[in-house]
């Protein structure tokens, strides 16, 4: 074996690993998945300013489901869209600690519009990871209302037609509208660039939260390979010539 | 087949070396595109779940810039980076 003579491999020389905040358990999620870089930035971010023993995540119902055997930290599953309803009272009870909600895009902006827009008016003291891989990835890849016009999904095939299926909901334009959002800011996590400054995002919610600023809303434009039909690299080439021009990339509120 | 000898000598070049964990890697193929000096490549082999996982075909050309690390959904990649 090369690397076991490798000398650069030595302790003293490490200098990127696995997060300790991240739990032994393989992850479920497809080969390349957005939700596993998702996962692993707030992990870091959790890390890396020490709050592992008081932060709470709420988790949703999609494919980050079982984000709970993934972190170690305290978590409440929320049903079907309720994950901000569920982290506002959470919240409210404990104030000290730090609650952060995840939610993908037919958890937050179909099914839990209602919960979304009224704990971001409201302004809840929370921080919201919204990841948008513009379709229902965990059922199958059925159309969510963020799937793009033209955009196939296995219940619009031949493309979504506004005509017929309505406009993709641009939520995070929406909720940086709500005087209770305090930090409102959209990324992406398919380059080493891009992972980077999500993660610099993230630490600013989180930041934010600690200064009772408000909502923190943090959207990933993510993929869905599995769903999309495409190897995890062609995924990113879409997105990232589809997806960014639809939903561009970039902070749209920083108070 | 390069010798041993070249191997030792070209190892000397290199900057950085990363270890894949082979077990968890799902063969994403995301750090092979995120590396900028094709160290890393799928291998022709697979591991137990049947995904060509990555390692370091290249182990001469990594700087240890950590792209593959941070791209990596998995968390199964550990970079290192010799001191200058
Ligand atoms: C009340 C309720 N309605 C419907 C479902 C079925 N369901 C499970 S996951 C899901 C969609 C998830 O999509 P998204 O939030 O985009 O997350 P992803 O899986 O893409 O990460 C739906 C409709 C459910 N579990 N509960
Ligand atoms: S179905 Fe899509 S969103 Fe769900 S784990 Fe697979 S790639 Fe990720
Ligand atoms: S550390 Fe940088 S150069 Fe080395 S394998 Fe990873 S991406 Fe390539
Ligand atoms: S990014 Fe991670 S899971 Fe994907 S091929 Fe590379 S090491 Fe394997």
């Amino acid at each position: 074996m090369i690397d076991t003579v490798n000398p650069i491999i030595a302790p003293e020389n490490l200098i990127y690993a696995k997060s300790e905040v991240l739990l032994d358990n393989i992850m479920h999620y497809c080969p390349g998945c957005s939700h596993g870089v998702v996962n692993k930035l707030i992990a870091e971010v959790i890390e890396d300013m020490g709050i592992q023993q008081t932060t709470i995540g709420i988790a949703p119902v999609g494919c980050a489901v079982f984000a709970y055997n993934y972190l170690d930290i305290d978590w409440q599953e929320a049903s079907h869209g309720r994950a901000p309803a569920v982290a506002t009272g959470v919240k409210r009870l404990l104030p000290d600690t730090f609650v952060f909600s995840y939610q993908g895009d037919g958890d937050l902006a179909a099914i839990g519009t209602a919960e979304t827009i009224h704990a971001c008016n409201r302004g809840e003291n929370i921080v919201m990871v919204f990841v948008n891989n513009g379709i229902y990835g965990m059922t199958g890849g059925q159309m969510a209302p963020t799937t793009l016009p033209g955009m196939q999904s296995s219940t619009c095939p031949f493309g979504r037609e506004a005509s017929r299926d309505g406009h993709p909901l641009k939520i995070t334009e929406l909720l940086a509208q709500l005087p209770g959002t305090s930090y409102v800011t959209r990324q992406a996590v398919h380059t080493a660039a891009s992972v980077r400054k999500t993660k610099k995002a993230l630490r600013l919610a989180f930041e934010n939260q600690k200064l009772n600023k408000g909502t923190s809303v943090i959207e990933v434009v993510a993929t869905c390979s599995s769903g999309w039909k495409m190897t995890p690299v062609q995924a990113n080439k879409w997105m990232e010539e589809n997806m960014f021009a639809y939903y561009p990339l970039g902070d749209m509120k920083n108070e | 087949m390069r010798n041993i000898d070249k191997i030792v000598n070209d190892m000397a070049k290199a900057r950085g070396a990363v270890v894949v964990d082979s077990v968890i890697c799902k063969g994403c193929g995301l750090c092979v595109e995120a590396c900028p000096t094709n160290t890393l490549q799928l291998a022709a082999e697979v591991n137990d779940k049947g995904y060509n996982y990555s390692y370091m075909a290249a182990p001469e050309l990594c700087i240890g810039c950590a792209n593959c690390g941070a791209v990596c959904p998995d968390s199964c990649i550990a970079v290192y980076r010799a001191k200058a």
